[in-house]
């Protein structure tokens, strides 16, 4: 089948404007008839479940923390980018759009990334409005500060905490509508099943991880805002608890899942220590506008940094690339990273790091300035590695971060499955094969404030609000079918942790699925990923029962749905017979490294349909035009 | 190094809990308290016992959901620092450690350590919030904020509503994380025009919700991850008195 991503004609500039002038609306009156089921609290989820409450909805919202403040947007640091020019740097909407579809590496829908930069200013305006304490210039106007694959500075920020604090401006507007009776709010429940009606989306299943009771919720839309799967490489910068399961549930019940394969592993994280080691910790990427990234010359030089002088270090970033430097794309930085350590130039135990140097910021600024600026990122560096970063370069070396890839969606940000709509991470739209830095939240707060509230109306007029609950044969089998499986994952009763299996597939997933992938490794994946999930369900042990606060329980399902996604992503990997982006194939490159994309045979998005458990998923294509930009080879030399 | 551990064990809200003997064993310097624990909860469910449990989430010190205290200290001694940003090098072979939850009648217990602090969210839905509608709002910079302002706003803003505070206070008062929401407000234009009404509403609701008044210990401080200064408790009092002189809430 080849889809259609419905995107409107005419001119891109007048695209949305006129959309949102065609879809249809739902009266005030109206509206409270509708029910509106939100799946997670992050970004998207909280903007989007307190706008459609503020709007006169019926809204239920989930999500697995015990509170929604927690969701893991929380932990984002460094910036949310707006085309404000502010600057007058020479910022635009246009430039915003054409920086974000080329940091993509061409493999993203150029209408989602328009309206995405259009309403990158709307989203600064309504955080300000909120509280949110952005930092300031001496002046009082807003400062901006810059981000890897822009030449200007058009990101806001909030010191080291960007992400919590329009968090918690979401979170407060949700607040204000849950005391406004316009929004419930269910936390610590988890979403395990989409309940499909008819061909539309028309609930969900969840656990209440606290009884351990599997109930079903009915609603007239269906929003998922479940964050990315990069867990699926157990070590990830992600929460302990980011999952693939509700997106994996629902492409299980028909949502296609579009470009698995694009992941981003960010090239400043605090190197692995052991095996010991539960997550990894991401130092933002602001950190590179002040400190400059540079390997020992000579292979395994072991000297300390402070004794290797300056014609003996390679600062290879800013030798490659020199018009971005430091701030070249989290991608080709990663790539770049790894390079320097397989042969031989890493720094640190295992030679597995490169350094980032702040030597000569602090020189040139003094220390107070920098503390200034990332103060909290040095204590945090401290607390974890034990090293005064203002002393001696931080050690930094890539980690799995963030996925663009995600359920397939239409410009109204509908899923495959009529009712289901998908948002943020969760959803595959706006990044293309690789995300620039500080573009999750404005996409996340996009989402949730500015594109589902006109869309999901658009829906719901057309479909008419539906009365019936739960007592449908479709729920009923939905929670029998949920019971079964957590009955089936604790009468295993092997002798191997969750965890264990866990980390066996990320080790996999690490090596073959990684920062670069080839024809022979993914093979290799696509053979052990199925032999470790057959060990898995014949060994794998789960203590304790289902009616009760089991976080195990809560593990092993995870880790089951991972041991099955992993495959599909693998699949899309050996599917995408080119190098784009953030996904490296071994066997597309140039002489020198870079990515050889194909848009002859690839200009595609890849939206895979699930057929069956033990049958392959079915591939459906939607091609990808280039009207208002260029498709060309990307280059930040 | 070899660990000597008692942690409390709790089946349920209604059960009685108690103190269990757990070893950790071969524990290094740069693993992370929660880290340890899931060390001695692997060996736990390898020989089919119930894992400890506890919450946490990100990891990096910023969600607020990990919470325990260590040797009676919330998030234990270590400054500004979480639990799960805590590392072991702070510990030496051959301790004995305590940990137990969060405790404060506002807190039940869940199991283990795990506590319910959903009172938190009910004070934030009182009135911890600007009621500013989605879309329509002037330009970011259409009202101008002395840097001064953002910062100490700042300062006030990064509360990540752990319930330390409530956990290290001997009256169980959440008076550091409602100063915080209300001096981050009060301290922006946006946010002063609710300013009276806030602080009456999330005081009042914080007294419903079982917690206790402040009685000047400052053991909040002491014991929030994020440096919170209870110069913002003063703020409080200094905008409650304002908005009682002004006819209180309803102003
Ligand atoms: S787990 Fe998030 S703050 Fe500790």
């Amino acid at each position: 089948m080849i889809l259609d991503g419905k995107c409107p004609s005419g001119p891109i500039s007048e695209k949305w404007e006129r959309h949102r002038h065609e879809m249809k609306l739902v009266s005030p009156a109206n509206k409270r008839k509708y029910r509106i089921i939100v799946v997670g609290t992050g970004l998207a989820g909280s903007s989007a479940a307190a706008t459609l409450g503020e709007l006169g909805y019926n809204v239920e919202a989930f999500c697995f923390q015990d509170s929604a403040r927690r969701a893991h947007s929380i932990a984002a640091q460094g910036g949310i980018n707006a085309a404000k020019d502010y600057p007058n740097d020479g910022d635009s909407i246009f430039r915003l759009f054409h920086d974000t579809v080329k940091g993509g590496d061409f493999r993203s829908r150029e209408a989602n990334v328009y309206r995405l930069a259009e309403v990158s200013g709307n989203i600064i305006d309504q955080c300000v409005a909120q509280g949110v304490p952005f930092a300031r210039d001496y002046a009082g106007y807003l400062d901006n500060r810059s981000f890897g694959g822009a030449q200007v500075s058009r990101t806001f920020y909030a010191r080291g905490q960007t992400g919590q604090q329009l968090l918690l401006g979401a979170y407060s507007a949700l607040s204000r509508q849950v005391r406004a009776g316009n929004v419930r709010l269910y936390p610590r429940t988890e979403m395990l099943d989409l309940v499909v009606v008819g061909g539309e989306a028309k609930g969900i299943t969840v656990r209440d991880m606290v009884t351990g009771k599997i109930r079903c919720h009915a609603a007239d839309a269906v929003c998922l805002c479940t964050g990315g799967y990069m867990n699926v490489y157990y070590l990830s910068t992600n929460a302990m608890g980011g999952n693939v399961t509700a997106t994996y549930r629902a492409y299980k019940r028909g949502a296609f899942f579009a470009n698995p394969c694009y992941t981003q592993i960010h090239p400043t994280c605090i190197p692995v220590t052991g095996d010991h080691q539960a997550k990894l910790t991401l130092m933002s990427e602001s950190l590179r506008n002040d400190g400059r990234v540079w390997v020992p010359k000579i292979r395994g030089d072991r000297r300390p940094p402070h004794e290797i002088p300056g014609e003996e270090r390679d600062y290879y970033l800013e030798r490659k690339y020199p018009s971005f430097g430091n701030l070249a794309p989290r991608d080709i930085s990663s790539r770049a990273a790894k390079e320097v350590c397989d042969d031989g130039h890493g720094v640190g135990p295992g030679g597995r790091g490169v350094y980032l140097d702040f030597a000569g910021a602090i020189k040139r600024l003094g220390e107070d300035t920098i503390r200034q600026r990332y103060g909290n990122l040095f204590e945090m560096y401290e607390r974890i590695t034990d090293e005064n970063a203002y002393k001696q370069p931080m050690r930094i070396y890539p980690a799995p971060h963030y996925a663009m890839g995600g359920l397939w969606v239409d410009y109204n940000l509908q899923s495959s499955i009529p009712g289901l709509f998908v948002l943020g991470e969760a959803n595959f739209s706006d990044h293309g094969a690789n995300r620039l830095g500080a573009s999750a939240l404005m996409q996340g707060l996009g989402d949730g404030y500015f594109i589902i509230p006109y869309t999901i109306a658009h829906y719901l007029a057309q479909s008419g609000p539906d009365a019936a609950g739960t007592g449908r044969p479709e729920f009923v089998r939905s929670v029998e079918e949920t019971e079964a499986s957590i009955k089936r994952l604790l009468s295993i009763n092997g002798s191997k942790t969750a965890n264990e299996f866990h980390r066996e597939l990320g080790g996999i997933m690490w090596e073959q699925v990684g920062m670069t992938r080839s024809r022979e490794s993914l093979e290799n994946a696509l053979r052990r990923i199925p032999e470790l999930r057959a060990e898995f369900w014949e060994n794998v042990r789960v203590p304790g029962g289902e009616e009760d606060l089991n976080q195990e329980l809560e593990k092993v399902g995870r880790v089951a749905d991972f041991l099955d996604f992993a495959e599909l992503l693998a699949r899309d990997a050996l599917h995408r017979n080119e190098s784009c982006g953030s996904h490296f194939r071994m066997e597309h490159q140039t002489e020198d490294g870079e990515a050889v994309r194909d848009d002859a045979n690839f200009c595609h998005v890849a939206a895979w349909q699930f057929t069956g458990a033990d049958r392959e998923p079915e591939l459906h294509k939607e091609q990808l035009s280039f009207e208002n930009v260029r498709l060309a080879v990307r280059s930040y030399r | 190094m070899n660990l000597t551990l008692y942690v409390w064990r709790q089946s349920g809200p209604a059960a009685a809990g108690r103190l269990e003997e757990y070893r950790a064993k071969d524990i290094t310097a740069d693993m992370s308290f929660l880290e340890m624990l899931d060390v001695v909860n692997e060996e736990l469910v390898r020989s089919g016992r119930e894992p400890i449990a506890f919450d946490h989430d990100c990891r990096e010190g910023i969600c607020g959901m990990c919470s325990q205290v260590i040797n009676g200290v919330p998030h234990g001694s270590q400054e500004k620092t979480t639990v799960c940003q805590l590392h072991m090098r702070h510990f030496h072979d051959g301790d004995t450690i305590y940990i137990e939850p969060w405790r404060a009648k506002a807190f039940p217990v869940i199991k283990d350590l795990i506590v319910d602090r959903s009172s938190l969210d009910r004070i934030m839905q009182s009135g911890g919030y600007v009621s500013v509608h989605t879309g329509g709002v002037p330009d970011g910079n259409a009202v101008l904020i002395p840097k001064a302002d953002a910062d100490t706003a700042m300062d006030a803003a990064e509360c990540i509503g752990c319930g330390a505070c409530v956990a290290a206070c001997p009256n169980g008062s959440a008076m550091l994380f409602v100063a915080a929401k209300v001096a981050h407000l009060a301290t922006l234009p946006q946010g002063r025009v609710e300013a009276a009404r806030r602080v009456c509403v999330m005081t009042e609701e914080m007294l419903k919700e079982g917690f206790g008044n402040c009685s000047n210990h400052y053991e909040c401080q002491a014991a929030c991850p994020k440096g919170i200064k209870v110069k913002f408790i003063a703020r409080l009092n200094r905008e409650f008195i304002r908005a009682q002189l002004k006819g209180g809430k309803d102003t």
